[in-house]
C-alpha cells in the first residue's frame, strides 16, 4: 500500500509553545502553482496580546542574560538552522518558486545573518557606549539598553532571509519579539520558529504569529505594552495609520528608508533603532597615595 | 537676633535689556509677520520686553534661508572649519556670560547663581564640546561614512532657554546641518541675544536662523516640508502630536519629554547628602525641569525621621527676588504655569495627601510659590503620576529595593531617577534595574554634554550629548537598499533647486 503523507498543520508560535489561534480561523496556504500547501493560523488581535504577554514575560531573562550567553544562543539558531538546510529550500523552493540553488544561497545568508548577529552582543556596549569624560567628580558611562518588546511587521518576498534580518537584531540587543509573519510565507516562518523553539532561545523572546498584518498590527502599535515596532513589511498605508498609532505612547518606529536589500550589509540603525543610551553617574571621591590622603 | 542676609541683588542694567526685539532669519534680526509679544518678568510681574514674532510665511523664508546655506555653503564647508565657528560662538557666550545670566534670570525667572554657575557656562560648554565633532564624525562608532541630513526645525522649552538653544544648536551644526529654531514665546530674549554672538562669529547667513512666537509658529515648523529633521523638548501631549503629525514622512525625529523622576533613599544612605540631592532634584529651577526628581521614595525604617529632617532643611531655601545672589528658588516662569501647579498641589491635598509647605516669605509681586512636600502619598494619586513642573515633591515609602525598583518604574515615564545608598553593589544593581534614561546615584542633576541624556518610554526617544546625541543629527550607515538610493525627500528635492 502506498505511504499517505501526513501533512503539517501550521500553529502560532507564543510563548515558546505552538497554540492554535484563539479564533480558531485559519487560511489556506498556496504554493507558488496555486496549489494548496497547507492551513496557517489565521491569528487575531486577543492572539496579538497574549503574544505581548509572553514577550513581556520572555523579555526579562533575556535582557539579563550575559551578552556572551546572547551570542551563544543566537548562534545555535544558525547552527540549527544549517542543520534543516534542506527543509528550508524545499519549503523555499515549494512556496516562492525559486530555484533550488537560489533557496540554498536564502538559507545560506540567513544563516550568515544570524552568525553575524551573534558577534554583536557583546560588541554594542563599546560601540554605542562607553566612559564620558564629564568636566567634575564624577563617574558617568552610557551603555545601551534593550528597549524592550517590539513588535515586528515582517517582509514579504524573501521568507527566510527577510525574516530572520529583521527579527536577529531585535533580539541581538536583548529585546523580545512579536512577529507578524508575511501573509504569503506563514510555513516558513513557522518552520524558523521551530529552529527557535530548538535553540535555547526562551520562552517568549521570540513570538511569531501568521496571518494578516493589517488587521493584527494596528492592536500592537497602539498596546501600551510594546516599545518598539519594526514597519519593514508594513505597505504605505498601513505604514502610516501603524506610524500614527504608534505616537499614542510615544514609541520607537524603525521604517527602513526604502526597499532593504537584505542581501547587503545589515549596517547598525536596525540594532540601535531598538536600543536606550542609558547614562549613570557617581560621585568620584579623591584617594591620593601620599600621606595625609583623604576619600 | 536676626541672622538674614543682606540683599545682593545683580544690576539688571548688566542685561541691557532693549525695548523691542527680532527674529533672526537669514543672518539679519528682521520683523517678523505675527502680533508684536510682550515678554514678562516672572520675578516682578511685569513687562520686560517686546518681541516681534514669525508667522507660517516667516518660517517658509527662514527654511528656505536654511536649505540655501546648507547648499551653498555649510554642506560644501570642511568639518574643521565648521568648528571653528563652533568654536568662535562658545568663546563668544563665555565673553558676554554675565550679561547672558542676567538676561536669563529677567526673562526666565530662575535665580541669578544657577543662570551664572549652571546655563551660561554649560551652554557655552555644549559649544565647545561639539566644535571638536565636527572633523572626526567619522570616529562616532556610526559607520564610515555619516552625512548631514539637511536642514533641522527645532523647538525649545521656556525652562532652560539658552541651555536648551546651545544643547539644540551645537550639535546639529557641528553634524553639518543647518537650523530653524523656535524658542519659547515666554522666553525669547536669551537666544536672541545668542544671535547676536552667532552674527558677531560671522557665522554665514541662514546657518540659523530663529524663529519666535507661540505653539503655531512650532507647529508651522515641525510640520513644513522643507525640514529635514525635527528635535523637540517639551510635553509629552505636544511630543506625541508631533510623532503623529510626522507619521509616513520619513523624517528624523527626536523627543525630549516629560519625566516623573524617582529619588530612592535607602536607610544606610549619607542622609545629609540625600538631603541636598533632593533639594537639589526638586527646587533647582523651581522644579521645573523634565528631568526633576520629583518622586521620593524613602525606606519605610527612616521615613520619618527623614522626612523631618529634609522639611528642615527645605525651611531654609530662601525663595525671592531671582536678581538677589542668595535667593535659592527664583519665581514660576508665568501666571499660567504657576496657575497649573496649583491646580496639581490642590488635587494632591484633595486626594489625601498630607501637604506641608515651607513657611518662607514670598515677595509681593511675581509668580512665586513656597516649597511644597506631600508626605503619604500614593502611587494612584495625580500629584504622584502626573508631571507637575513646580517646586513639589510627593514622597511614597518602601520596605525593599525590589519594591522600591517597581514602584520607580511605575510610570510612563523614564527620564531620570536617583539612587541614594553607601552600598555600591546595592548602587549599580538599582542602576540596572531603572528603567529611565540618566540614573543618578549619590547625586543629582548632573549635566555634561559628553553624557547622553534622554529617556525611556514616554518620556521620549533619542538621546542628546555624547556619541549618541550626534547620531540623531547624522545619516549614518544603514542598511543597504535596492536600487541604491534612499528616500530622502525634502534633500532630494532640494537637491535639484
Amino acid at each position: 500500500m502506498a505511504h499517505l503523507s501526513v501533512s503539517k498543520t501550521y500553529k502560532l508560535y507564543l510563548g515558546g509553545a505552538f497554540p492554535r489561534s484563539e479564533s480558531g480561523r485559519t487560511y489556506p496556504v498556496r504554493d507558488i502553482k496555486g496549489n494548496f500547501m497547507a492551513n496557517a493560523a489565521l491569528g487575531s488581535r486577543k492572539d496579538g496580546r497574549d503574544a505581548v504577554a509572553a514577550a513581556r514575560k520572555g523579555v526579562g531573562a533575556w535582557s539579563k542574560a550575559t551578552p556572551y550567553n546572547r551570542g551563544q544562543v543566537i548562534y545555535r539558531i544558525a547552527e540549527m538552522l544549517e542543520g534543516r538546510r534542506a527543509q528550508f529550500v524545499e519549503l523555499i523552493s515549494t512556496s516562492t518558486g525559486a530555484s533550488a540553488r537560489a533557496a540554498g544561497a536564502e538559507v545560506d545568508a540567513a544563516v550568515n545573518r544570524l552568525v553575524h548577529y551573534a558577534g554583536w552582543t557583546d560588541k554594542l556596549s563599546a560601540v554605542f557606549g562607553g566612559a564620558n569624560p564629564v568636566s567634575g567628580p564624577y563617574f558617568s558611562y552610557s551603555a545601551p539598553e534593550p528597549t524592550g518588546v517590539v513588535a515586528v511587521v515582517a517582509p514579504a518576498g524573501s521568507p527566510l532571509l527577510g525574516l530572520v534580518s529583521v527579527l536577529a537584531p531585535v533580539i541581538t540587543g536583548g529585546n523580545s519579539a512579536v512577529v507578524i509573519a508575511a501573509e504569503d510565507d506563514p510555513c516558513v516562518a513557522i518552520t524558523l520558529a521551530e529552529v527557535l523553539a530548538t535553540s535555547d532561545v526562551p520562552a517568549g523572546v521570540v513570538n511569531i504569529l501568521t496571518g494578516r498584518a493589517a488587521e493584527i498590527a494596528p492592536h500592537l502599535a497602539a498596546h501600551g505594552d510594546v516599545n518598539g515596532l519594526d514597519l519593514t513589511g508594513a505597505d504605505v498605508e498601513l505604514r502610516l495609520a501603524l506610524e500614527q498609532a504608534a505616537a499614542g505612547t510615544v514609541k520607537r518606529v524603525y521604517v527602513p528608508k526604502g526597499v532593504p536589500d537584505f542581501t547587503g550589509p545589515p549596517g547598525t540603525a536596525r540594532l540601535r533603532a531598538f536600543l536606550e543610551i542609558k547614562t549613570v553617574w557617581h560621585p568620584v571621591g579623591s584617594v591620593s597615595l601620599a600621606a595625609g590622603s583623604s576619600y | 537676633m536676626d541672622w538674614d542676609y543682606a540683599p545682593a541683588p545683580e544690576s539688571s542694567a548688566i542685561a541691557g535689556i532693549r525695548d523691542r526685539y527680532l527674529p533672526f532669519v537669514n543672518g539679519e534680526f528682521v520683523e517678523g509677520n505675527g502680533a508684536d509679544l510682550d515678554t514678562i518678568n516672572p520675578g516682578r510681574a511685569e513687562r520686560l520686553a517686546t518681541v516681534s514674532t514669525t508667522t507660517a510665511e516667516d518660517v517658509d523664508r527662514a527654511v528656505a534661508a536654511a536649505r540655501r546655506a546648507y547648499q551653498r555653503v555649510w554642506s560644501r564647508m570642511s568639518g574643521a572649519e565648521r568648528g571653528k565657528y563652533l568654536f568662535r560662538i562658545a568663546r563668544g557666550i563665555a565673553e558676554r556670560s554675565r550679561e547672558l545670566a542676567v538676561v536669563e534670570t529677567l526673562d526666565n525667572g530662575k535665580p541669578i547663581k544657577e543662570t551664572r554657575d549652571f546655563d551660561v557656562p554649560t551652554a557655552a560648554q555644549h559649544f565647545f564640546y561639539h566644535a571638536g565633532w565636527a572633523d572626526k564624525l567619522q570616529h562616532l562608532g556610526l559607520g564610515p561614512a555619516p552625512a548631514a541630513l539637511g536642514v533641522a526645525g527645532q523647538v525649545i522649552p521656556w525652562n532652560f532657554p539658552l541651555l536648551m538653544a546651545s544643547w539644540k544648536i551645537a550639535p546639529a551644526l557641528a553634524a553639518g546641518n543647518t537650523v530653524v529654531i523656535k524658542p519659547a514665546e515666554t522666553t525669547p530674549l536669551s537666544i536672541l541675544v545668542l544671535a547676536e554672538i552667532i552674527a558677531d562669529a560671522d557665522l554665514p547667513p541662514g546657518v540659523v536662523n530663529i524663529v519666535t512666537g507661540a505653539g503655531d509658529v512650532g507647529e508651522a515648523l515641525v510640520t513644513h516640508p522643507g525640514i529635514d529633521k525635527v528635535a523637540f523638548t517639551g510635553s509629552t501631549a505636544v511630543g506625541r502630536r508631533i510623532q503623529h503629525q510626522l507619521a509616513g514622512t520619513g523624517r528624523k525625529l527626536t523627543l525630549e519629554l516629560g519625566g516623573k523622576g524617582a529619588n530612592i533613599v535607602f536607610d544606610d544612605a549619607a542622609q545629609d547628602q540625600a538631603i541636598e540631592g533632593i533639594v537639589n532634584g526638586i527646587f533647582f529651577n523651581q522644579g521645573q525641569v523634565c528631568c526633576a526628581g520629583s518622586r521620593l521614595l524613602v525606606q519605610e525604617s527612616i521615613a520619618e525621621e527623614f522626612t523631618d529632617r529634609l522639611k528642615d532643611r527645605v525651611e531654609t531655601l530662601r525663595v525671592g527676588d531671582p536678581l538677589d545672589k542668595n535667593t535659592d528658588v527664583g519665581a514660576i516662569n508665568s501666571a499660567a504655569q504657576l496657575g497649573r501647579i496649583k491646580d496639581l498641589v490642590a488635587a494632591g491635598a484633595a486626594e489625601g495627601a498630607d501637604l506641608w509647605s515651607s513657611s518662607c516669605p514670598l515677595p509681593s509681586n511675581g509668580y512665586y510659590l513656597s516649597p511644597t512636600i506631600f508626605t503619604s502619598a500614593t502611587p494612584s494619586m495625580r500629584i504622584s503620576r502626573e508631571e507637575i513642573f513646580g517646586p513639589v515633591l510627593t514622597t511614597l515609602t518602601f520596605r525593599t529595593p525590589e519594591e522600591a525598583l517597581s514602584k520607580a518604574n511605575n510610570s510612563a515615564y523614564g527620564l531620570s531617577a536617583g539612587v541614594w545608598t553607601e552600598k555600591g553593589s546595592r548602587a549599580m544593581g538599582m542602576a540596572a534595574g531603572l528603567r529611565a534614561g540618566v540614573i543618578w546615584d549619590n547625586t543629582f542633576n548632573r549635566f555634561d554634554p559628553a553624557a547622553s541624556f534622554g529617556g525611556y518610554k514616554e518620556s521620549g526617544f533619542g538621546r542628546e550629548g555624547g556619541p549618541s546625541g550626534l547620531a540623531a543629527y547624522l545619516e549614518t550607515d544603514d542598511e543597504a537598499v535596492l536600487g541604491g538610493s534612499r528616500s530622502r525627500t525634502a534633500k532630494d528635492e532640494g537637491a535639484t533647486l
